[in-house]
């Protein structure tokens, strides 16, 4: 019998049998951390092509990382954004601002008044520095941990506050879990809480761009993880075959709840090596670098308005604390990752250069953290007026058969009747 | 009257058009009326559609305008979305309704919810075009009738008409919508009615009052059914292809039914339907779909629960079996006059 493939064969049976490889993450709880097998490049050592270059050019950087701060906190290399000191220190508030209002809105969580927080600790230079790299016209996908382009782009903390009680000031009306924003007037998209839907949204939103001939472009967020979704194909197909003026962002934190950046193919390749098999362009950068992402993504941007096409940004960096109050990272990696951590912190890099340009000190740093923490302070202490979750202190009763549909139909209409009515049962002294 | 027709439809004159002609007159007719519509999907640029709805749009709007995509649902929906969010009025098309699966996540965790979770600051004003039901030969993945997946979610409304006229008629109010409508087009019907005897020779809508399309725009509200038939001895709930069998059924077993074509689902004319099954006593809810936890098992509900103590007899639901459709016994599958039949037997014994 011919071994040729058509008929059945014993011919492979001396082979060692097929193994399944599951990944597992290098370091587990207890574990000495060690990242010397991460290759980190020198900063300034990273080409910057043009703009407008094809999307093969840019395939070296999908697998260097684009690095703009050296050991000695100068800014060095092509990617350098020469951003003014005023800029930058503009940059240095907003990210102290977004860490001070996560510590506090973690603590309110603990404090039982509200139900759910998620914190940005060691990413705030991705979204920082999206709010300076992209114009408020354009419009930005935010996933859940970008809390730092609202609070960048100014939105006011007392809104997110309210949000985030689900009281009766939430601009949501308490129809969302807390931090999943809103913003249309600041360029930020509503927040899903699925995962990776708001890629091909994204996508969608550049081409009507394009189909109007406007000038405005999109930008949108995905955890490594959640680039493991059929939208993250979705998004980057149409974007590639409509050339759309968007920018779609990974951002690589090594940690998906407690899944490590293995199960979404971190093994095998980088996140942003994918973009060259759609033919888009791709740039791997330091995420805890904040001038090296706005150079990132101000290139990307540039990029898209300029009709030359998309941009899939890899921002490598870490998730400093765990995926959300429900979470303890303690149970499923070493505390060491972050001590170890070899691209550092993304404040304290910035804070150092300026230092070392001479436009700031530690001094003025301390003030500004007593500040932030002052503002954030004052902001959630006004939006406790309105209520924390659970106080009943939110929106009317009615209001949560609203925006369903444009108008109200009659099964709603019912359906609320009942809800007032169980409420009176309930409560009988309720007035609503 | 269930519904009153918009005085200009009585004076512009109509002709016979096939249901196809009919929605690609309303898509026509949109996008000349409003800049922001755009159409997408697969084949349905330069081509014009596998079913020709599109045909001739891409020449005359543009590509930018009607668009193939890529083979991906997914996209396609959430790309729409996103265009929505940034104002313009999409009108995706998915080939089959079969092929709808990888899409909807975002119509129903995204599209559905996007003016409820963000109170109105964003909406998904979208029309998801789809032919579904069988009767074609389609086997099990161009013929099934997914309704119920979508009036069962928050926040979509789902359209079926059952005649060209209508067909254009609600097309146009379900793009002007500002809500995300399923549009499913009874592709069993595009070219004529379909009586459910397969044996007869096919016919055309040139024939069919149905078929008798007014030129120019008009829009025919969501949310209210038409009286196919007023009649005293039961009341029939369908909608689509059913229509029609229900009709040739009924007039073949010469029973006086009150027909009610329900043309919307969500949301649905529950006075016109309360009133015809308070009138009749009788009820009788016929779908293509398969029958475990499908629309007709709502309607069942809603007749209980309101029109109880009007009822004579049990309400009777004729459906699909619980099977992936069938290609070779399409026929066995079907709703048709012998399963239609015995059912009105049944409502009318006593």
């Amino acid at each position: 019998m011919a071994d040729d493939g058509t008929e059945p064969t014993d011919a492979h049976r001396n082979l060692p049998p097929l193994r399944l490889h599951v990944p597992e993450p290098r370091f587990r709880p207890g574990d000495a951390v060690d990242y010397s097998h991460l290759a980190i490049p020198p900063a300034g050592a990273q080409p910057r092509p043009d703009e407008a270059c094809s999307p093969g050019e840019t395939r070296p950087l999908c697998d260097d990382l684009i690095r703009v701060l050296d050991d000695e906190h100068r800014a060095v290399g092509p990617w350098d954004p020469r951003l003014d000191a005023e800029t930058l220190r503009r940059i240095l508030r907003a990210m102290a601002l977004t860490r001070a209002f996560d510590d506090r809105m973690y603590r309110a969580q603990r404090q039982g008044k509200t139900s759910f927080y998620m914190k940005s600790i060691g990413e705030e230079a991705i979204s920082v520095a999206a709010a300076f790299a992209f114009d408020r016209g354009d419009m930005a996908f935010p996933s859940y941990r970008q809390q730092g382009l609202l609070i960048a782009r100014g939105y006011p903390l007392l809104e997110m506050a309210n949000q985030i009680y689900s009281n009766r000031a939430d601009k949501l009306k308490g129809r969302q879990l807390p931090i999943m924003y809103s913003a249309r007037d600041f360029g930020i998209f509503t927040i899903s809480g699925n995962l990776a839907t708001q890629l091909p949204q994204a996508v969608g939103w550049a081409m009507a761009s394009a189909i109007k001939g406007d000038t405005r472009i999109a930008t949108a967020f995905v955890g490594e993880g959640s680039s493991a979704e059929g939208d993250f194909h979705a998004a980057m197909t149409f974007a590639a075959v409509y050339n759309a003026p968007v920018v779609l962002n990974v951002v690589n934190n090594q940690w998906a709840i407690s899944s490590f950046s293995g199960f979404a193919g971190a093994e095998r390749a980088t996140f942003a090596a994918r973009a060259e098999g759609y033919g888009v362009a791709g740039l791997r950068v330091d995420g805890n670098d904040v001038l090296a992402v706005h150079a990132a993504m101000r290139w990307a941007a540039d990029r898209a308005r300029g009709n030359a096409g998309p941009t899939l940004i890899e921002h490598f960096t870490y998730r400093a604390e765990g995926h959300s109050t429900s979470d303890d990272p303690s149970a499923y990696r070493s505390a060491q990752e972050r001590s170890e951590w070899p691209l550092g912190d993304p404040i304290d890099r910035l804070m150092r250069h300026l230092i070392g340009l001479g436009e700031w000190s530690e001094e003025q740093q301390v003030a500004m953290d007593r500040e932030v923490a002052e503002e954030v302070r004052a902001a959630t202490k006004a939006a406790e007026k309105n209520g924390i979750l659970g106080q009943g202190l939110h929106h009317p009763f009615h209001t949560m058969f609203e925006d369903v549909f444009e108008d109200i139909p009659w099964h709603l209409e019912e359906q609320a009747a009942q809800a007032i009515r169980e409420r009176r049962i309930k409560f009988p002294e309720w007035e609503g | 009257m269930i519904e009153e027709e918009p005085v200009s439809l009585h004076e512009a004159p109509s002709r016979p058009l096939n249901m196809i002609e009919a929605i690609n007159e309303a898509l026509d007719i949109m996008m000349e009326r409003d800049p922001d519509v755009v159409i997408m999907g697969e084949d349905v640029g330069y081509f014009g559609g596998v079913f020709r709805a599109t045909a001739g749009l891409q020449k005359k709007y543009g590509k930018s305008r009607v668009f193939d995509t890529p083979i991906n649902e997914c996209g396609i929906i959430g790309a729409a979305v996103g265009m929505a969010a940034y104002g313009l009025r999409p009108v995706p098309e998915i080939q089959f309704a079969d092929y709808i699966y990888p899409g909807l996540d975002q119509l129903i965790s995204e599209a559905a919810r996007m003016r409820y979770r963000s109170a109105g600051e964003f909406t998904a004003a979208m029309t998801v075009r789809s032919p579904f039901g069988g009767g074609i030969f389609g086997g099990q993945t161009h013929s099934q009738s997914p309704e119920a997946l979508f009036t069962h979610v928050a926040g979509l409304k789902t359209v079926i008409p059952s005649t060209p006229h209508d067909a254009k008629g609600l097309l146009i109010a379900a793009i002007e919508d500002n809500d995300p409508v399923i549009f499913f087009e009874p592709k069993r019907i595009y070219n004529g009615p379909f009586d459910g005897y397969y044996d007869n020779p096919s016919k055309t809508w040139k024939a069919h009052p149905g078929g008798l399309v007014p030129e120019g725009y008009y829009s025919i509200p969501l949310g209210k059914a038409r009286i196919v038939r007023e009649g005293s001895a039961l009341t029939v709930l369908a909608y689509g292809t059913m229509i029609h069998v229900a009709e040739a059924v009924l007039a073949a077993k010469g029973i006086d039914a009150e027909i009610i074509d329900l043309r919307t689902l969500v949301p649905l004319d529950i006075e016109a339907v309360e009133k015809s099954v308070e009138k009749t006593g009788r009820c009788l809810v016929i779908h293509e779909a398969t029958r475990t936890s499908g629309f007709g098992a709502e309607l069942v509900a809603l007749v209980q629960e309101r029109c109880f103590y009007h009822l004579e007899a049990p309400v009777e639901r004729v459906t699909g079996f619980d099977t992936p459709y069938p290609h070779s016994l399409e026929w066995a599958y079907f709703p048709g006059p012998v399963r239609i039949g015995e059912a009105v037997d049944r409502l009318l014994k006593d």
